[in-house]
């Protein structure tokens, strides 16, 4: 059971370049598999370019209060980085700017965050469309404090998605902490009660699922059903939708690979999952990703590998959206989690 | 131009050039492909409960490239060990039934030629 995160543990693969040299080398170097540019190259797919932005998902700090084995993020209690007000203005500045449909926060635990409740009444009273908070559940009856957030979260019409590794308890506590899964159980009769997740409700609740070992996930719209039928027979709980989120080989989940030796048989079943319709649909092409700091990723997984944005425009204080849409989007190997199978997203699969 | 193979049977490698069994006889290849495809979709039975009827039935045919294959299929398909376990014992109650029932004929055979 993982307890501290890599940076915690001094652990090599905290250093974001240790954990690219594993991804641009060995198998990928040796050539028993073809690099990402080289398999869309083989599809005719040129180099991926953005499409108009649609999702700005910022990620709000690295604080967490649970320390999954699985974590992309490497996120844990003892991560203090987390996104200063004047950064958070500017996100603000630029949801008057562009027609932004969504707004995601994510983190770490967003909700634990300092300005949290204050950033997302500004934000909500930006319109924005669709202002996704992604909560780990368990924060959410952390403390007296946190227990009045999904109230808050009711009242100000956050679409939340969370996190459920899978529908029983011994799979949840395996991957997330021992006790997640009862904690996150309440957490969601919780947001049932509040009127989330019911049919017809404006107050939206989704689940993600990503498998707790190395394997690929199933296909969505089979899990929903198995996740809904057992979730409401076992604890009354009804949600919205089920989306299926592949484990990419970034942070901890790069280290288990590793550790378990998984690691090439993995990436080989990702490469002969490679769909090109998932390829084309990719959420890099309509989403920007922000760190705490303010600088700008293609995604949430390149700013957890520190593969900068190519582009002269690095930080959201010089946002540009003309600039930025010149732009290649940066890849590397872990980008076949995002287009295995019928794809991957922050919105679960692609086609 | 040599072929080079490599000692001992059953390589993990080897399952993933089954398809290749089509080079040497297409139409045949594709028939079975197209045949195996088409038993594995949803039906009368769910596509979670084949996955289970193959895994019972790989550790029967003790086949280790369908254990492998239908290991993995379940737990993508969210089957749980406890269900995996109880169909790997579901096949082998039948192969030890059908050993067993076969007791019968030594029975018959013993007391009709017992005096």
């Amino acid at each position: 059971m993982v307890i501290k995160s890599l940076k915690a543990r001094h652990n090599p693969l905290s250093d974001t370049q240790e954990q690219l040299q594993y991804l641009e080398n060995g198998i990928f170097q040796s050539g028993s598999l073809p690099k990402f540019k080289d398999k869309l190259a083989q599809h005719k797919i040129e180099a991926l370019r953005p499409n108009a932005l649609k999702i700005l998902q910022l990620n709000l700090g690295y604080m967490c209060n649970q320390v999954c084995a699985h974590c992309h993020v490497d996120a844990g209690p003892d991560r203090k980085e987390q996104m200063s007000k004047a950064t958070l203005e500017h996100c603000l500045a630029l949801l008057e700017r562009l027609p932004i449909e969504t707004l995601d926060l994510t983190g770490g635990a967003p909700e634990m965050h300092p300005h949290f409740k204050w950033f997302v009444t500004q934000a909500h009273k930006r319109g924005v469309q669709d202002l996704i908070v992604r909560s780990n559940l368990t924060i959410l009856n952390a403390n007296k404090t946190f227990s009045t957030y999904p109230q808050f979260f009711a009242d100000h019409h956050v679409h939340v998605i969370s996190s459920l590794p899978f529908y029983k308890k011994e799979k949840t506590d395996r991957q997330r902490g021992l006790g997640v899964f009862q904690r996150s159980i309440a957490a969601l009769q919780t947001l049932n009660t509040l009127g989330y997740g019911s049919e017809g409700s404006p107050l939206k609740l989704d689940l993600v699922y990503n498998p707790s070992g190395a394997f690929l996930p199933g296909d969505q719209a089979a899990l929903e059903h198995d996740f809904k039928k057992a979730l409401y027979e076992d604890y009354g709980i009804s949600f919205n939708q089920l989306f299926t989120i592949t484990n990419l080989p970034i942070s901890r989940f790069l280290e288990y690979l590793i550790a378990s030796e998984n690691y090439e048989d993995y990436m080989t079943a990702l490469v002969e999952a490679f769909n090109p319709a998932a390829a084309r649909a990719v959420m890099c092409t309509n989403t920007l990703s922000v760190r705490w700091d303010g600088q700008l990723y293609d995604c949430d997984f390149n700013q957890m590998l520190d593969l900068k944005l190519q582009s002269p425009i690095g930080h959201i204080k010089d946002f540009d959206a003309q600039q930025l849409q010149e732009r290649q989007i940066a890849t590397s190997q872990h980008c076949y989690g995002c287009t295995a199978g019928a794809g991957s997203s922050c919105q679960g699969s692609v086609v | 131009m040599f072929h080079t193979m490599k000692k001992g049977y059953y390589q993990p490698e080897d399952l993933k050039k089954f398809k290749d069994i089509t080079n040497w006889s297409p139409e045949l290849g594709d028939k079975f492909f197209e045949y195996y495809n088409a038993v594995f979709k949803e039906g009368a039975l769910s596509a979670r409960e084949k996955s289970l009827i193959a895994l019972a039935v790989a550790h029967v045919v003790q086949c280790p490239y369908c254990i492998d294959a239908y290991t993995k299929d379940g737990l993508q398909r969210g089957i749980e060990k406890e269900e995996m376990m109880e169909a790997v014992h579901v096949g082998a109650a039948i192969k030890s039934g059908a050993a067993l029932v076969h007791g019968v004929q030594m029975m018959n055979l013993h007391d009709k030629l017992s005096m």
